[in-house]
C-alpha cells in the first residue's frame, strides 16, 4: 500500500465527512437550534481515525455490522462535544454516518495499491461532495424563499436563523402572506396578466415562426443564407440597447402601458430563437412525405398543416414551453413600459413591491414563491422537451 | 415548368418568412437605427411626449336662472416646452340649447360648436366659457351636458423628426461619465462572470456524466436557478445576504467565522490583509459576479453535458488499458472534446453578461461599484431622464460588441483554417 493514497484517501473522507456534517449542522441551526461550533479539529480526527479503522477491520467484520459500529462511535462523540440536543439531530448524524460508512467500505488496503487509487478516491469523493454542495447552494435560496414567506415579521426579527414552520398555528395563519398579496397587492389580476401575455407570446411567436421556419428549412429564396445567419446574430443583440427607442416609440404611439404592447415586444425577441429551433427540427422531417403531398396537389398552406406540424408536436412544443418561460419571467421591458399598476405583470409587481421599503419581506417572499412555482412545475414536468429543446441544434461543435 | 415551380417557391417563401422578418426588423432592428439617430440629439424624457391639447369640462348652473347653464372648459397645453399650434375645438350639445354671447373665436353649427385657438405657446392656459340656454324653455339635462367629451387638435413639432444633432452626448459619455471606469467595471463583471460560470459548468457536468443515484434529480435541480424568474431569485439573494437579518451574515457570525456582518451587497471595497498587504476587493461586484455565475452556470452545464454524452466511451476504455488515471482522462480525453463547446460558450455568454441588466439592477441598482454600462443606459435614460445620453450609451455597447464579434471570429476562423 502506497503512503500517498493512504493519505489522500484518510484526508478527503474525512473531509467529505466533515462537509456533510456541517451542512446538517446548519440545516439544524436553522430550525432554531443554538449550535455554535463545527468542531472541525474533531471531526477530521474523527474522521480520519474511521477512514484508517476501516482499512484495518476490512472484511473481517460484515459491512453493515461495521458501519453501524461507526456510525454509533461517532454519533456517541459528537453528542458528547455538542450536549443537549434534539433527539432528530442525533438521528441526522447517524444517517450521516451510516452512508459515509457505505461509501467508504468500497475501498481496502488492496485497493489503495492499485495504480492511480489516489487520482481515484480524489475523484470519487469529488464527485461526492459535488454533488452534496451543488444542491445543497441551489436549492437553499429556493428553500429560504418558501419558508420565509410562511413566517412573520416579528418572528424573522426575533432570530433570523428560525427557520422552522409552527404546523400548529391556524391555516389562514400560516397562509397570512398568500392572502394578503392577493387581497391587499391584487396579485390575482398580475398572474391574470402573465398568463395572458405569456401565452399569448406564445401562439403569436408560433403562428409567425412556424411558417418562417418552414421556408427556412425546406424552400430556395434569395437571400436564405443570409437570413439564416442574421437569425442567430439578432439572437445575440442585447435587449438593452433596445429599450430606449422603444420606450420614445410606445409612448408616442401610446402602446406603454398596455398589453398589446408587451405582446409585440415578447414576440419579436422570443422569433429568432424560436425560428432557429423549428427549423432544426423541419430538415430532420424526411422530404418524401412532402414530396407526396406535392403530388396529391396540395399547396405549401395544405403541406405545412396536414404534414409538419403533425409530424413536429415534440418540437413545437418545446418551443412553446421555451417561449412561455422566456416570456413568464422577462422582466427588463415591462420594467420599462409598465409604470400603471393596473397593468402590471407579475415580475414587475413583485418589483414594485420591493420599492416600499416597508413592505414586509415575507410579502416579497410569498409574491416570488406565486411566481417561481408555476415555471419550476412546467420545467420539472416537462424537462426531457425543454432540455432537447434547449441543446438542440445549438451544439454543433 | 421547372422554372415556374422555383418561381412559386420563392413566392411562397417571401409569403411565409415576411410576417417575421418585419415584426423583427421593426422591434430589433429598426430601435438600434433609431438609437443612432437619438443618441446625436439633446433630448430629454419630458421631450417625447407629443404636447397635446386638453380641455376639462365643468358644468355649473347659474343662481336664480333654471334654464341657463355656464359651462366651463379648462384649457391647457400638455407640454412644458414646446408650442401647438392651430389648435381646433369642437364640442356638441344637446339639441334644445343654444348658446349666448359666444366668443368671437367660434362658430355654431347645427348643434356643434366649432373653435379656432390659433396657437398656444409651452405652458398655455385659459379658462374659456360659454353660457347656455334652453331655445325651448325645458331644463338642461346637465348630466347629459357632462358626458359629451370636447374634441381638440393641433399640430406641434416632434423633437425626434427635426433635424438638429449634436454631438453633445459622446462628448460627455467619454468625458464626464467616468466612461473608464464603467468599462473596467463591464469586463471585470462580463470576464469573471464568464469563467466563472463556464468552470462550473464543467465541474458540474463531469459530476453528472457520472452514474450516481437520483442523477435525473441532480440534472433538473442543476437547472433551477437558469430557469427561475429573475425578480424572485434576486430578491431572495437580497434577503439571504442582508446584513444584519441576512441568513448568510447570521450563520456567519453564528459560528465565528466573521466578527462583523459584511454588507455584501452594499459595501465597495473589502480591505483583506494577507502576508502583510492590504488587498483590496471589490465585494459588491464580486458579490453579484457570483450571483451571475450561480444562475448561468446552468447553462454551460446544459451544453457542455450534451457534448460529454456524444463523447465514446471507447476513448475512456483505450486510455484506461493505457494505464491513464481519473486526471489525465479528464485532462486528454474529456478536454479535447469540449473545447469547441467551450469556446462557443464563451462568446454566448460573454456577449450576454455584457449587456446583462436586470441582475445587477435588481441586487444593487449599480450602486457601490456595481454600475455596468448596461446599467448606466437605464440610469442615463430613465433616471436621470436623457433620453440622448441613453441612446449614446446605447451606441458604444453595440459599438464594442460588434468589434469583440469581429475579433472573435477572425480567432476561430484562423483556428479553423489552421485544423
Amino acid at each position: 500500500m502506497k503512503t500517498k493514497s493512504l493519505i489522500y484517501y484518510s484526508l478527503i473522507s474525512s473531509i467529505f465527512l466533515f462537509s456533510l456534517v456541517s451542512i446538517w449542522k446548519i440545516l439544524v441551526t436553522l430550525q432554531g437550534v443554538e449550535l455554535k461550533n463545527f468542531n472541525f479539529v474533531i471531526i477530521i480526527t474523527l474522521g480520519i481515525a474511521i477512514s484508517l479503522l476501516n482499512l484495518i477491520i476490512g472484511e473481517k467484520l460484515n459491512y453493515l455490522i461495521k458501519s453501524t459500529l461507526f456510525a454509533l462511535i461517532f454519533t456517541f462523540v459528537d453528542g458528547h462535544i455538542v450536549q443537549v440536543m434534539p433527539i432528530w439531530y442525533n438521528i441526522g448524524i447517524f444517517s450521516i454516518l451510516i452512508f459515509f460508512s457505505l461509501k467508504i467500505n468500497k475501498y481496502n488496503q488492496k485497493y489503495l495499491a492499485s495504480e492511480h487509487s489516489s487520482q481515484i478516491v480524489l475523484f470519487d469523493f469529488l464527485t461526492l461532495f459535488g454533488i452534496v454542495l451543488f444542491s445543497f447552494v441551489i436549492l437553499f435560496p429556493f428553500y429560504m424563499m418558501l419558508i420565509t414567506s410562511f413566517k412573520t415579521q416579528a418572528a424573522l426579527l426575533i432570530n433570523p436563523l428560525d427557520f422552522s414552520i409552527n404546523f400548529k398555528q391556524d391555516f389562514k395563519e400560516l397562509f397570512k402572506s398568500y392572502f394578503v398579496i392577493f387581497d391587499t397587492y391584487n396579485f390575482g389580476r398580475y398572474i391574470l396578466i402573465s398568463t395572458f401575455v405569456s401565452v399569448g407570446t406564445v401562439i403569436v411567436t408560433l403562428i409567425f415562426a412556424i411558417p418562417a421556419a418552414y421556408a427556412v428549412a425546406r424552400l430556395n429564396f434569395f437571400g436564405k443564407n443570409f437570413l439564416s445567419t442574421s437569425i442567430l446574430i439578432i439572437y445575440m443583440f442585447p435587449a438593452i440597447v433596445l429599450v430606449i427607442p422603444l420606450y420614445t416609440v410606445f409612448s408616442q404611439l401610446g402602446l406603454r402601458n398596455s398589453m398589446g404592447g408587451l405582446l409585440i415586444v415578447y414576440t419579436a425577441t422570443t422569433l429568432p430563437v424560436a425560428i432557429y429551433m423549428l427549423q432544426g427540427y423541419f430538415r430532420s422531417i424526411p422530404k418524401e412525405l412532402e414530396e407526396a403531398a406535392i403530388m396529391d396537389k396540395l399547396n405549401w398552406f395544405g403541406i405545412i398543416i396536414k404534414i409538419i406540424l403533425p409530424l413536429s408536436i415534440p418540437a413545437i412544443s418545446s418551443v412553446a414551453l421555451y417561449v412561455f418561460m422566456i416570456a413568464w419571467n422577462e422582466f427588463l421591458f415591462s420594467l420599462m413600459f409598465l409604470d400603471n399598476p393596473n397593468s402590471f405583470t407579475l415580475s414587475r409587481a413583485i418589483q414594485y413591491l420591493s420599492g416600499d421599503a416597508e413592505t414586509p419581506r415575507q410579502y416579497l417572499m410569498a409574491g416570488s414563491v406565486v411566481v417561481t412555482i408555476p415555471v419550476l412545475l412546467i420545467f420539472v414536468y416537462f424537462e426531457k422537451y425543454l432540455v432537447s429543446g434547449l441543446t438542440a441544434g445549438s451544439v454543433k461543435g | 415548368m421547372s422554372d415556374t415551380l422555383s418561381k412559386i417557391e420563392k413566392r411562397t417563401a417571401y409569403i411565409l418568412i415576411l410576417p417575421a422578418v418585419f415584426l423583427v426588423f421593426s422591434i430589433i432592428l429598426f430601435p438600434i437605427f433609431a438609437n443612432v439617430w437619438i443618441s446625436f440629439k439633446e433630448v430629454g424624457l419630458k421631450d417625447i411626449r407629443i404636447p397635446e391639447p386638453r380641455a376639462k369640462k365643468i358644468v355649473k348652473s347659474i343662481k336664480d336662472n333654471p334654464d341657463q347653464l355656464k359651462v366651463i372648459y379648462k384649457l391647457r397645453n400638455s407640454s412644458l416646452i414646446l408650442e401647438i399650434r392651430d389648435v381646433k375645438f369642437q364640442d356638441k350639445f344637446p339639441k334644445n340649447i343654444k348658446p349666448i354671447n359666444l366668443d368671437e373665436r367660434c362658430r355654431v353649427k347645427s348643434n356643434k360648436i366649432n373653435c379656432e385657438f390659433g396657437n398656444w405657446e409651452a405652458k398655455y392656459r385659459e379658462n374659456f366659457q360659454i353660457l347656455l340656454k334652453s331655445s325651448d324653455g325645458t331644463p338642461i339635462n346637465k348630466k347629459e351636458l357632462k358626458t359629451i367629451k370636447p374634441k381638440l387638435k393641433g399640430k406641434s413639432d416632434n423633437i425626434l423628426l427635426n433635424t438638429n444633432f449634436t454631438l453633445k452626448n459622446f462628448k460627455k459619455v467619454f468625458f464626464q461619465n467616468e466612461f473608464f471606469d464603467l468599462l473596467s467595471t463591464t469586463f471585470y463583471y462580463t470576464f469573471f462572470g464568464t469563467i466563472g460560470s463556464i468552470i462550473f459548468g464543467i465541474l458540474t457536468a463531469q459530476l453528472v456524466n457520472q452514474k450516481f443515484f437520483g442523477r435525473t434529480f441532480m440534472r433538473s435541480v442543476l437547472l433551477f436557478p437558469y430557469v427561475g424568474p429573475v425578480v424572485a431569485l434576486a430578491y431572495t439573494w437580497e434577503l439571504l445576504l442582508d446584513p444584519y437579518s441576512g441568513t448568510l451574515n447570521n450563520l456567519l457570525m453564528n459560528f465565528q467565522v466573521i466578527q462583523e456582518p459584511l454588507n455584501l451587497l452594499g459595501q465597495k471595497y473589502l480591505t483583506i490583509n494577507f502576508l502583510g498587504f492590504d488587498l483590496k476587493l471589490r465585494l459588491a461586484l464580486t458579490t453579484v459576479i457570483i450571483f451571475e455565475i450561480w444562475r448561468y452556470f446552468p447553462l454551460a452545464f446544459l451544453f457542455i453535458l450534451a457534448r460529454l454524452q456524444a463523447v465514446p466511451k471507447e476513448l475512456y476504455e483505450a486510455a484506461e488499458v493505457d494505464g491513464a488515471g481519473p486526471f489525465q482522462k479528464f485532462i486528454n480525453i474529456t478536454l479535447p472534446q469540449i473545447t469547441a463547446v467551450i469556446s462557443i460558450l464563451f462568446m454566448i455568454r460573454f456577449i450576454w453578461n455584457f449587456n446583462k441588466f436586470e441582475d445587477i439592477f435588481l441586487l444593487t441598482g449599480g450602486a457601490s461599484g456595481t454600475r455596468t454600462l448596461p446599467i448606466n443606459v437605464y440610469e442615463q435614460g430613465f433616471t436621470i431622464s436623457d433620453i440622448g445620453m441613453g441612446s449614446a450609451v446605447s451606441i458604444v455597447i453595440v459599438a464594442l460588441l460588434l468589434i469583440f464579434m469581429f475579433v472573435y471570429f477572425k480567432l476561430i476562423g484562423k483556428r479553423a483554417d489552421e485544423n
